[in-house]
């Protein structure tokens, strides 16, 4: 998507992910800005169902031509699932962020944890304080 | 301070994604670079490459003075042609690779921005021994390249003479797009026929306007996807794969240097080399693991560290990670096995022929 675009149910990290929890689970992508500065992603290199992705600790890369960037776990939980439709079509990614371009579900360690992060009006005004 | 070019406010109306190239501010990206290689390989494309350098090269002995300067052989041309060509410390470092083109009264390198500066030391030093006259003129000139197969449809219009549709591949010739006096020359960086365009710096805005209002207006593209087209034709890039610390004979590009006359300054040194044989060779390879090779990384053999990334991105059309690096040079030949470390991790890679697709710009 050509515009930037932050939806409200989502909660976001300061790493430019978000989260989106329902219960013990929850599904964890890159937001439109995170994508938008990266360029087109060409790799996704996720980790293994069955691991265990650490809060504010990398779980994967998110490759595009230009980049690499580390992609950063919001909250800590088990892997559930990775999106195999974007390994196999990294470009997702960019065309549906918060779509068919999630990367990861994960059953969450601690569900109470998400409400530590940012909600979409903080995560807004965080970048723009980050000018 | 970043340099701009005439174009400028037209690369800020299409919301080009704009960086730093050799300190001068270029358009990396309109589209996605992927859409962008894509209409160059199948239609047209075109690029701001204003930030080039142009060094003129006036007097009778212009000849012998650009056989001594350059290394390929200048007798080779005539009035109307131009070669790709090298210029060398006395070392057989290369300071620039370039494409010289004889005019009717002049000859015209056409030379990296980055080293237009290094370029001109070379040349006045050089220059002191002949009776020529070395004068930089990119300040006044701006140049496009044309690129991709639809070429002629996007140019043909604006044209004031069918000449340079006539042309054979790296001949140039004087004509008028729309109005503004222009050289055109059948180059390119791509792999795909087409043409670049050199007309004065204040007129390119002109120009620039009429190929967009054409029926068969081209792409504009970026860097990105230039920097895509021109590594899976594995040319090589001025800083990346060419610098002072390499010779031509190390590039591979023995092919550039008039080994038999052996006039040019450093030849003694490229003499030398190519007896001997250098340690270390550029070859193109392409991944056959997934991530793209970054300039860099190391190049391993059997637990070996045997060279370096010089160039990677991604090939559109391989649908994988290409890039060119030095490496040993028993190990430098098409098809051997190494990998690469990309953070860490081993990467499979293999080395492979230039170019790493199946392009000619030679045809139209």
């Amino acid at each position: 998507m050509a515009e930037p675009n932050y939806p409200d149910e989502l909660r976001y990290h300061r790493e430019h992910d978000w989260v989106r929890a329902s219960g013990d689970e929850a599904v964890f992508g890159i937001t439109w800005f995170a994508q938008d500065a990266l360029g087109e992603v060409v790799y996704f290199d996720p980790p293994a169902v069955g691991d265990t992705v650490t809060a504010d600790t990398s779980y994967g890369e998110l490759e595009s031509v230009k980049a690499v960037s580390d992609v950063y776990a919001p909250a800590t939980g088990e892997v559930l699932e990775v999106n195999a439709a974007v390994v196999e079509t990294p470009e997702l990614v960019n065309s549906d962020p918060y779509g068919d371009g999630w990367l990861l579900r994960v059953r969450l360690a601690d569900p109470a944890s998400i409400e530590g992060l940012m909600s979409r009006d903080d995560y807004v005004a965080y970048l723009e304080g980050l000018g | 301070m970043t340099r701009r070019t005439s174009l400028h406010s037209r690369h800020e109306t299409l919301g080009a994604r704009m960086g730093d190239f050799g300190g001068w501010s270029m358009p990396l990206q309109y589209d996605t670079p992927r859409a962008e290689h894509l209409a160059v390989r199948e239609r047209v494309g075109v690029f701001d490459v204003s930030h080039m350098g142009q060094i003129e090269v006036v007097g009778p002995q212009s000849g012998a003075f650009l056989a001594r300067a350059l290394t390929n052989d200048i007798t080779q041309i005539g009035p109307g042609q131009g070669q790709y060509t090298l210029m060398l410390t006395d070392d057989g470092g290369i300071i620039d690779d370039l494409i010289v083109y004889w005019l009717v009264d002049r000859a015209m390198l056409v030379v990296n921005a980055s080293n237009i500066e290094a370029c001109l030391t070379r040349l006045q030093e050089l220059a002191a021994s002949f009776e020529v006259a070395v004068s930089d003129r990119s300040p006044e000139v701006a140049m496009l390249a044309l690129q991709g197969p639809a070429w002629v449809d996007a140019i043909g219009p604006l044209l004031a003479t069918p000449g340079p549709l006539t042309l054979d591949y790296f001949e140039i010739t004087e004509d008028q797009l729309a109005g503004v006096p222009a050289l055109v020359a059948r180059t390119g960086y791509t792999g795909e026929p087409g043409v670049e365009v050199m007309c004065p710096w204040d007129q390119a805005p002109a120009l620039w306007d009429a190929l967009m209002r054409g029926m068969a207006a081209p792409a504009p593209c970026g860097l990105v996807a230039r920097d895509m087209l021109r590594t899976e034709m594995g040319y090589p890039l001025y800083g990346n794969e060419l610098t002072l610390d390499r010779t031509p004979i190390e590039a591979g590009l023995r092919w550039a240097c008039d080994i038999d006359g052996a006039r040019f300054a450093g030849a003694e040194a490229v003499l030398a080399q190519a007896e001997s044989g250098p340690a270390e060779r550029l070859t193109a390879f392409r991944m056959t693991d997934p991530g793209i090779p970054r300039t860099g990384m190391d190049v391993m053999h059997g637990g070996e560290r045997v060279g370096t990334v010089t160039s990677g991105t991604l090939s559109p059309l391989l649908d994988c990670g290409i890039g060119m690096a030095y490496v040993r040079a028993d190990l430098a030949a098409p098809d051997t096995e190494l990998s690469i470390d990309v953070r860490g991790r081993q990467r499979a890679a293999r080395t492979a022929r230039r170019p790493l697709v199946d392009r000619s710009p030679r045809t139209d």
